[in-house]
């Protein structure tokens, strides 16, 4: 048979699309994918039934209460619990990205002891029993120095027994130094305690309130409880409620509020004086709160009236005076009001006068313990355990002065853990034998983070009772490791912010992964090593009972719940409220020398021919900025307006920026009197002409490969400014300068 | 031709965007309940793998009068202008996605995709990722997986699913129970069920009682076209006939919605 070209051409034609036709390439295509996929690395996970176990997340302040689904004993994600008064039923992007913590790689998975040079990372695996008894015989030979005070604590949270333990472990060893963390939660506090003589914490009506005046508070950026107030922002909707969010940039909260009004960062306290001035002179102010309940308004009047005048006002702020006087009247105009503190997410607390004058503000409308306002809550008060009787040795060392300075201002705030690396500074003969870290990570949380590393390496003997392998873990010489939060038990009491007495359990959903101990286990052991007075103050068998005979009749509901909330207490009326000397509100605090409003106003640090931008450093509710970093999920979800690789994007006004010549994602050098790196630039029509500003919560060096090394910890550029009348870090910028690299 | 069940359900969303934070949970709840993975950069979101993401549109003014509004996107499953005429399940050579007609979702079966990306390619809304690189879980994370979804492997395109594992645990749950009929929030997506503030709802379109239908008023007329003047769908003008609906009160973030030239005008709201 002749094979022509046209027969070839029809053969060729004919096979192809007979092929086509054929099962053949359908068969080809799935063999193919059945070929490439089927590698044995892809794991296939277990499966079982499931179940919910309930519990609360401890890793804001929020105390959500959460479910976690289970299978079998494996919980395989994070869910928010719908019946829990704290949140509803929603959780944020941290609380279910919370299983990356409890598995990823950073955890600290047994008791390790140095070996290297400080920093290097080289540890010995050590057992428990070797970790306590070494951590004993170096506690046991302060004591008998005589010097029990050069212990010192650092811890992150101070409520609830966790932390009531380690104080009482500081009490009856001897030292006062036990230093808790001090934030706007802190600051708003000790404005309270000193206008109105209550201890405990402070919560807000955001669910009532029918105007919602934040003073830079980042209500969808992390401030308070955050699911809580996502809520309440987002069904003011329904409610026909206002939010007017005070902020120099456009955060979310300033984005989703009704009304943004944009005034020079660091002005927030200003303002409110200067809507005080507009409410006093125009007679809008609650009559009968002022002519009953309060004190000082004759002199809080007066400076007021005198100092901080629309115009004045529109000076410092940039708030023009109209828009004062249209604020203040709509804010005593409002029937259920409310004014906030706290810039972002409060992480710092800022000068005592801020948060004095927004609840002096909320006074002036009446809105203490009110529906919509201020609550002041009793304090829960359960932990009523007995006072430790300290030994000869203890009585003396609990007289030394406290190595923080707290105390030695006009108004006691409990602790001022940024001035304890300043006062080491000064004076490093002052320098504690031994630092105990709990739950914080000063050398990244706390400002001016070189000085802090050089202060902290000069302590002798540093031990971590962390559960990841966090900064300062790293440059400890023992790592105690804690359990994480859904492998333990815990009381979770009044989660920031939140409106009614609550105490919420955190308990075990899985057991323990690793070779870790509950650091209250942790601490009855130690002080049973230590003997004596120390051991007779630490009774309980085991950290469980402890918490068990402490909640008392409590504990079986809590168990049952997962929470407990005094759902009858209504806030006290003004009649009974004031507990100062006077019995009434304080408007300028108790026991001030002189009225506090002088300080209100704290100025960038540095020299403003050298340094003519500032720099401000600016939450989001995507990047975790306390002791505990993101899970690698939440990094995920960055934008790349915010991190490019791995460097760090500032976000500075377009028209700024165009004097500086710099342009969209190009790098620049940031400098500040404290730092400087080099950054990415993004051009934004969202924040005030002038500034530079800097997400928080990146630049991480220790933690895994998915933290690690990205950006810059904005701490590195700031250094603390001391509030005159507390001690408290104030600083919320620095003046800087930007050049094209 | 598939028989259509008359009792067929059309599962979609709505997404309140005056309410959206652009807090970020839906994406992460979505990461956590799909076993999503994760790479140590995940800064170019071209090869970034979220089922769920949330966009942040402007309204282009200089500052002070600038606005934004953050746009979460799923998978839009799409209908086509009749029933399973979806962008991406029309180019699939492997029928590795498809129109399911009693639910309206448009599935991903991971074995069958080869990796051509022509979905990638056909879906107007970005919402396919493809897997560059086997996944990889540090530590022991391995165990934390969800055994309801299958972790993907190289080589293989993914995308939101409507969390469909959950229906059909639920319609299991119904089945036990003697129901043929789901309840209206029996079936929830991780992201309906995880956003704080309360902006997504999720349920049967064709339900008159459900809330994404009292919400969004869908037209049977004009394939689904919101009837409530603040609602709109993505991209509406192609026809894709989408089961994502967006509220927004702001006009311009309407307009945005329907991307097009100026010259062009809008579709959704003429």
């Amino acid at each position: 048979m002749k094979v022509d070209r046209r027969s070839f051409l029809a053969f060729g034609v004919g096979g192809a699309a007979g092929t086509a036709l054929s099962p053949l390439p359908w068969k080809l295509t799935d063999d193919l994918s059945i070929w490439s996929q089927r590698w044995p690395w892809v794991p296939i996970p277990k499966d079982g039934e499931i179940r919910y176990e309930t519990s609360t997340c401890t890793l804001c302040p929020g105390g959500c209460g959460i479910a976690v689904r289970m299978i079998g004993e494996r919980p395989v994600k994070i869910e928010g619990r719908k019946d829990h008064p704290v949140n509803q039923g929603g959780v944020c992007l941290r609380g279910a990205a919370g299983l990356q913590y409890l598995y990823g790689p950073s955890r600290v998975r047994t008791p390790l002891k140095r070996v290297g040079k400080r920093g290097q990372g080289q540890w010995a695996r050590i057992s428990w029993e070797a970790a306590l008894s070494e951590l004993a015989g170096k506690l046991k030979a302060l004591r008998n120095d005589g010097h029990p005070e050069g212990l010192a604590c650092i811890t992150g949270k101070d409520r609830g027994t966790v932390a009531a333990l380690l104080k009482r472990f500081m009490t009856a060893f001897g030292t006062p130094n036990y230093f808790g963390p001090a934030t706007s939660t802190h600051a708003l506090e000790t404005a309270v305690r000193t206008m109105t003589g209550q201890e405990g914490p402070v919560g807000f009506d955001l669910e009532h309130s029918d105007l919602v005046l934040s003073f830079g508070s980042g209500l969808l950026d992390g401030w308070g409880s955050p699911v809580r107030v996502f809520k309440a922002v987002s069904h003011r909707i329904e409610r026909h409620a206002e939010v007017i969010q005070v902020d120099s940039r456009m955060s979310n909260t300033a984005a989703r509020a009704d009304r943004w009004i944009a005034i020079n960062p660091g002005t927030e306290g200003v303002l409110a004086l200067g809507m005080a001035h507009v409410i006093i002179a125009k007679s809008l102010y609650n009559q009968q709160f002022i002519n009953q309940f309060a004190a000082g308004f004759d002199a809080f009047k007066k400076i007021v009236m005198a100092d901080f005048t629309p115009d004045a006002v529109a000076g410092i702020t940039g708030a023009a005076p109209g828009v004062i006087a249209e604020l203040a009247e709509k804010f005593s105009q409002a029937k259920r009001p409310v004014a906030l503190c706290g810039r972002g997410r409060g992480m710092v607390p800022g000068a005592l006068s801020e948060s004095m004058a927004v609840v002096a503000l909320n006074a002036l409308v009446g809105g203490i313990n009110q529906d919509g306002g201020l609550r002041l809550l009793p304090d829960p008060a359960y932990i009523s355990w007995p006072e430790p009787v300290m030994d000869p040795v203890a009585l003396k060392g609990n007289q030394a002065p406290r190595l923080d300075g707290a105390g030695d201002h006009p108004v006691f705030s409990p602790a001022t853990p940024n001035r304890f690396f300043d006062q080491l500074r000064e004076n490093a003969a002052r320098t504690p034998a031994i630092l105990m870290v709990a739950e914080a990570n000063p050398l990244y949380t706390l400002r001016d983070t070189q000085a802090v590393e050089k202060t902290l390496k000069q302590i002798p003997y540093l031990v971590s009772f962390s559960s990841f392998m966090d900064e300062t873990a790293r440059q400890a010489d023992l790592i105690l490791p804690n359990h994480m939060f859904l492998e333990r038990f815990e009381d979770v009491p009044s989660p920031a912010g939140f409106s009614r007495p609550f105490i919420g359990l955190s308990r075990p959903v899985v057991a323990a992964s690793y070779n870790t101990r509950h650091i209250g286990d942790t601490l009855i052991d130690l002080a049973r090593r230590l003997k004596g007075s120390i051991a007779a103050a630490f009774r309980w068998t085991n950290y469980e009972t402890c918490l068990k005979e402490t909640l008392g009749r409590k504990w079986d509901g809590m168990l049952k719940n997962g929470y407990w909330m005094n759902t009858a207490a209504s806030p006290v009326s003004w009649n009974t409220l004031f507990k100062t000397r006077s019995g009434r509100f304080e408007f300028n605090g108790e026991d001030m020398a002189a009225p506090p409003w002088k300080s209100i106003h704290v100025a960038a640090a540095g020299d403003s021919s050298a340094f003519p931008l500032v720099f401000v450093p600016y939450d989001s509710i995507r990047l975790a900025s306390g002791s505990v970093g993101n899970a690698p999920f939440m990094t995920k979800t960055v934008p790349d307006t915010v991190l490019i690789k791995e460097e760090i994007v500032v976000e500075i006004n377009r028209e700024t920026a165009g004097r500086y010549h710099l342009a969209e994602g190009k790098k620049a050098t940031l400098a500040t009197p404290r730092g400087q790196v080099t950054v990415r630039v993004h051009l934004s029509d969202r924040i005030m002409p002038g500034l530079v500003a800097m997400p928080t919560g990146l630049g991480h060096t220790a933690y895994d490969d998915f933290l690690a090394g990205k950006g810059v910890n904005v701490n590195q550029l700031i250094g603390p400014a001391k509030d005159p009348l507390s001690g408290y870090d104030a600083a919320w910028g620095i003046r800087a300068k930007i050049t094209k690299a | 031709m598939k028989h259509v069940d008359s009792k067929a359900k059309k599962y979609g969303m709505v997404i309140d965007l005056d309410k959206c934070t652009g807090c970020g949970t839906c994406m992460v709840a979505c990461m956590a309940e799909n076993n999503v993975p994760f790479k140590k950069d995940e800064t170019d979101k071209r090869l970034s793998i979220t089922w769920m993401r949330v966009f942040k549109l402007t309204n282009g003014k200089p500052y002070p009068d600038n606005e934004i509004c953050y746009l979460p996107r799923p998978c839009q499953h799409c209908e086509g202008q009749h029933t399973g005429h979806s962008p991406c399940v029309s180019v699939c050579p492997a029928t590795a996605t498809d129109y399911d007609s009693e639910t309206g979702i448009v599935s991903q079966i991971y074995t069958r995709c080869f990796g051509c990306r022509y979905c990638m390619g056909a879906c107007p809304y970005h919402a396919r990722y493809f897997n560059w690189w086997d996944p990889v879980w540090p530590g022991e994370m391995e165990k934390y997986l969800n055994p309801d979804v299958s972790p993907r492997m190289r080589g293989v395109v993914e995308k939101c699913s409507f969390c469909y594992h959950r229906a059909q645990l639920a319609m299991e749950k119904a089945h036990v129970e003697g129901r043929k009929e789901l309840k209206e929030k029996e079936y929830q997506t991780a992201c309906t069920q995880a956003c704080p503030a309360g902006a997504i709802v999720f349920g049967d379109l064709n339900n008159p009682e459900h809330e994404v239908h009292q919400v969004a008023q869908p037209d049977p007329h004009h394939h689904g076209r919101p009837k409530n003047p603040n609602a709109f769908r993505l991209l509406e003008r192609l026809g894709t006939n989408t089961k994502v609906y967006y509220l927004s009160s702001r006009e311009w973030v309407r307009r945005a919605g329907d991307n097009y030239l100026d010259s062009e005008g809008s579709a959704s709201h003429e």
